[in-house]
């Protein structure tokens, strides 16, 4: 299993599913080793073997071998400039070899360029046109899969405008594919690699320094099937199926789209759309996921398997009693200030709640792109004295931030699973949930609202103030409802996906 | 002889509309009557009409040896009055017949005999009031809302004038005793108990379509052998269901119509079978032993209790909330304020809380099938909201009244 973080050295709900995953697949008697960029040692190991990248010794001679399937990798994502380049000094290569006399190396260099030039029937100079042709002829060959025109020109819109946006950003694609020069210099005394396992400007490089060590790892490793979470992961995910000819799952946690909305970073679009066409089997953490990556990513229905994230036993136990300090209701926002949880929803909807019960207090904890904004628009709305804002709260804060709330609210105008609506239920606190969530699909003992209507968030926070048996209802039957919320039940789903790729 | 009675319950609520927190104290347009017309209009349709037409064809045919009875609620007789008279005309026309009996319920379908005996006794005879004069004859057999019946409730409906209660043939409250007897509820000197005999009444109302059944497809001919087989000792039957059975639940293409036009047929071919209404059971047929009932039985889920309107804490603050404002609605009432009341009555009608039912909720079952909201927790609130401005209206208008009488007329200022 590849990951980016896992406990305790995490910064969101990814390393936290993660644990619990591993949790749960040790319960039905899988063996998991996790790999992460950097491992400290201290990680909970009762589950689970942690490797970091940063112990995994990476020979030489093998560094031209990986840094070619990273660059392959690549290729999909459409860095074509570096393809390009590599074509040209291949071909130039090749035909130096010939005129040496070589034609073993010639015969050799040749293979890598065809090994280069597969896989993708894409070319960045061509238009749609030419390209669905291409591909109607590929498909009378067998070689396509099949599929109406209609979804093919499509297909072939959004991946040209990809590709031609990678290139028009001109990116620096030796970030994406690193280059053997600097990777030996980056190589420490027992020719490991280094990596920080943070997400740092040196993110694009250290995901493909992680795909190399992975690649390397599959080596001495044994192992049935290569389970991949988010597109940090997806190179070396890629890179580890085709090294060891096992099969790929990758897990979707967030995308792109969730994370961005419509401002997506191209790079990064491209290694997740690299990862969902190479795996054998997606899991998704909802619906509400699969259902983008159909859309945005023309990911087939059939090789998506929807499995909801769940609570750790630890999530469970969490009981904190908190005191409250003020005598006014709480109605609390706990995450990410950006775009994607929709703080700016909250505050229209809490400038309704106030105009008719002046005395309610609402808490936004978190920090993020939004947060100046969002100081600014609840002064302007007249809220400077009904809206507090606590900044980044970590650890135990936020459990008692939890403890201290009336109502939690999250607002999310994409969020593809969403765990903190849970957390607050295991401490019985009344949640309301945007219908664009993952979480929202599994939950019953939750109010739920469209993220935009303001006015029914009001409405039901409102509600929820005036109305105690609403309240005790949703609390009391929600933390049941937690509770029964396992990640064993999920893992055995995980379990049937990995069954029906190893068939 | 084993009198066989088929009794239809008709009911339609007047649901809410969308109804927030903002709305309260600025209109008081509580109900969603687009929405209602649409139901009422396509179950006329689909089950009303074309039953009704059927049934009375089979009274014809049969030359009055088929027989059945109603009880239609009185919010669903305003609303066939309103939007589809034609319905309300086709049980008249049954009614005329003399072989088709209606009989006596709260006239909102509520549970105000949990609430308010006094609202109870009111709605009761409003109703039975109603259906002497829709259909003619003075009502003596008397259903209670869901069919919940209790010790309690019976000796009610006995001093009332009633002669006959309908119940729920429960396992829990018979025992090893038959429900195909007629039976006298205990503290009652009169009254007689007619039990439904659930297994034979859900065969039609919810087996019948069902594939997996292993008798489906049923037939009448098939049904009639049941029938036939009891033992003589059985001396009624008690085939009671929601008349929506026919053409809403079970629809048309299920052969629900046909099965029905063809079982009086093959019932009557045995001479020991004859349709009777409760009126005529209680007339003939004597009490056979005394039946205890401390607590209420309905007919409703697998636990023929009360769980599915008082449940959960929403239902039960709800139901609190609702008969605590009565007295209010009362005086506004008096006040010249008839029209709080029969808002308020409107609220009382069982389905609202129905609505709030969180038992099998996460299985997308029964409830979730009849509630136009999108969670039990959306139903809490909007019926509270709406809850909360009658109760401003109410009290409003007996302040205002109170006020005026504490400062009697100002003389003219000089």
């Amino acid at each position: 299993m590849l990951g980016w973080e896992f406990p305790p050295h995490i910064s969101g709900g990814l390393g936290t599913a993660c644990f619990g995953l591993t949790q749960g697949l040790s319960d039905c008697g899988v063996e998991v080793l996790f790999v992460v960029p950097r491992a400290h040692g201290d990680e909970d190991t009762r589950f689970v073997r942690v490797l970091g990248a940063n112990q995994i010794p990476v020979r030489e001679r093998q560094l031209e071998r990986a840094l070619r399937d990273t660059l392959q990798t690549s290729v999909l994502a459409g860095s074509e400039r570096v393809i390009e380049e590599q074509r040209r000094t291949l071909v130039f290569e090749a035909a130096a070899a010939s005129a040496r006399g070589e034609p073993q190396a010639q015969q050799a260099l040749i293979r890598t360029l065809e090994l280069l030039a597969v896989d993708s029937p894409l070319s960045p100079y061509e238009g749609e046109a030419s390209y669905v042709e291409r591909l109607r002829a590929l498909r009378e060959a067998g070689l396509a899969p099949a599929g109406d025109l209609d979804t093919l020109r499509a297909q072939a819109r959004e991946a040209v405008e990809s590709l031609a946006r990678t290139l028009r950003e001109g990116a620096q694609l030796r970030e994406v594919a690193g280059n053997v020069e600097e990777l030996l210099e980056t190589l420490g005394p027992e020719r490991t690699l280094q990596f920080s396992g943070a997400y740092g400007h040196d993110l694009m490089a250290e995901v493909a320094r992680f795909a190399l060590a992975v690649g390397e790892a599959t080596r001495r490793e044994s192992f049935d099937v290569i389970h991949a979470h988010d597109w940090m992961t997806y190179p070396a995910g890629l890179v580890a199926a085709r090294w060891s000819g096992k099969p790929l799952v990758v897990h979707m946690h967030a995308c792109e789209y969730d994370r961005s909305g419509e401002h997506v970073n191209p790079r990064i679009r491209d290694l997740e759309q690299l990862g969902l066409d190479g795996a054998d089997r997606i899991v998704c953490v909802s619906h509400y996921t699969a259902n983008v990556l159909r859309t945005r990513y023309h990911v087939d229905p059939a090789r998506m398997r929807v499995v909801h994230n769940a609570v750790t036993h630890q999530e469970q136990a969490a009981v904190v009693h908190a005191e409250k300090t003020i005598p006014e209701p709480i109605v609390l926002f706990l995450g990410r200030v950006t775009f994607q949880k929709g703080p700016d929803y909250f505050l229209e909807a809490a400038a309704r709640v106030i105009r008719v019960e002046p005395r309610v207090k609402f808490v936004i904890s978190g920090s993020g792109d939004m947060l100046a904004n969002m100081i600014e628009r609840s002064a302007r709305l007249g809220l400077a004295r009904h809206v507090h804002f606590t900044g980044f709260l970590r650890g135990p804060e936020v459990e008692r931030m939890y403890a201290l709330a009336d109502i939690y609210v999250m607002p999310s105008v994409s969020e593809p699973f969403g765990i903190s609506p849970l957390e607050a239920m295991a401490l019985d606190v009344p949640v309301i949930v945007s219908r664009q969530s993952g979480v929202s699909e599994i939950l019953v003992n939750a109010l739920k609202v469209d993220f935009w209507d303001v006015q029914e968030i009001a409405n039901k926070i409102l509600a929820l103030l005036r109305y105690p048996a609403l309240r005790e209802q949703l609390s009391s039957e929600g933390r049941e409802e937690v509770r029964r919320l396992r990640w064993d039940e999920r893992a055995r789903a995980v379990l049937k996906v990995y069954e029906e790729v190893l068939r | 002889m084993t009198s066989l009675v088929f009794y239809f319950q008709v009911h339609q609520p007047y649901r809410l509309r969308r109804y927030t927190f903002f709305d309260i104290g600025a209109h008081d347009h509580y109900f969603d009557d687009a929405e209602n017309a649409r139901i009422v209009r396509r179950v006329a349709d689909k089950c009303y009409l074309p039953m009704n037409a059927l049934l009375l064809e089979l009274v014809q045919r049969h030359e009055g040896r088929f027989r059945c009875a109603f009880s239609v609620s009185g919010t669903a007789l305003s609303q066939m009055e309103e939007y589809a008279p034609a319905a309300l005309e086709s049980f008249q026309k049954l009614a005329r017949t003399g072989c088709v009996e209606f009989l006596a319920e709260t006239s909102h379908h509520s549970l105000s005999f949990l609430g308010d005996m006094e609202e109870f006794d009111a709605q009761v005879a409003n109703q039975a009031t109603r259906v002497e004069q829709l259909f003619g004859t003075r009502p003596t057999t008397f259903r209670n809302t869901e069919l919940v019946v209790s010790n309690d409730i019976a000796r009610r409906a006995e001093q009332l004038g009633f002669a006959a209660i309908l119940g729920e043939g429960a396992d829990h409250l018979l025992g090893w005793r038959s429900a195909h007897r007629v039976y006298r509820p205990e503290g009652c000197e009169r009254l007689k108990i007619l039990l439904r005999s659930y297994k034979l009444s859900d065969d039609i109302a919810f087996r019948f379509s069902n594939r997996g059944w292993s008798e489906w497809p049923l037939s009448a001919e098939r049904f009639a052998e049941w029938v036939h087989a009891l033992p003589p000792e059985d001396s009624l039957v008690g085939l009671f269901m929601d008349f929506e059975t026919f053409g809403e639940h079970q629809w048309r293409e299920t052969g629900i119509f046909k099965f029905m036009e063809h079982l009086p047929g093959a019932l009557l071919r045995s001479s020991r079978v004859r349709f009777e209404t409760p009126r005529e059971v209680a007339r003939y047929q004597d009490a056979v032993a005394r039946l205890d009932v401390p607590y209420p039985v309905s007919w409703a889920d697998a636990e023929r209790d009360l769980t599915a309107w008082l449940g959960n804490q929403m239902q039960r603050a709800a139901h609190a909330a609702l008969y605590s404002i009565l007295a209010d609605v009362r005086k506004a009432a008096d006040l010249g304020r008839a029209d709080l009341l029969e808002r308020w009555r409107k609220l009382s009608t069982s389905d609202h809380v129905y609505y709030m039912c969180t038992k099998f909720f996460a299985d997308g079952d029964v409830h979730k099938y009849f509630s136009p909201y999108a969670s039990p927790h959306d139903a809490f609130i909007t019926f509270m909201n709406v809850l909360d401005d009658l109760a401003r209206r109410a009290s409003g208008v007996v302040e205002q009244a109170e006020a005026a009488q504490a400062t009697p007329a100002a003389p003219p200022s000089a």
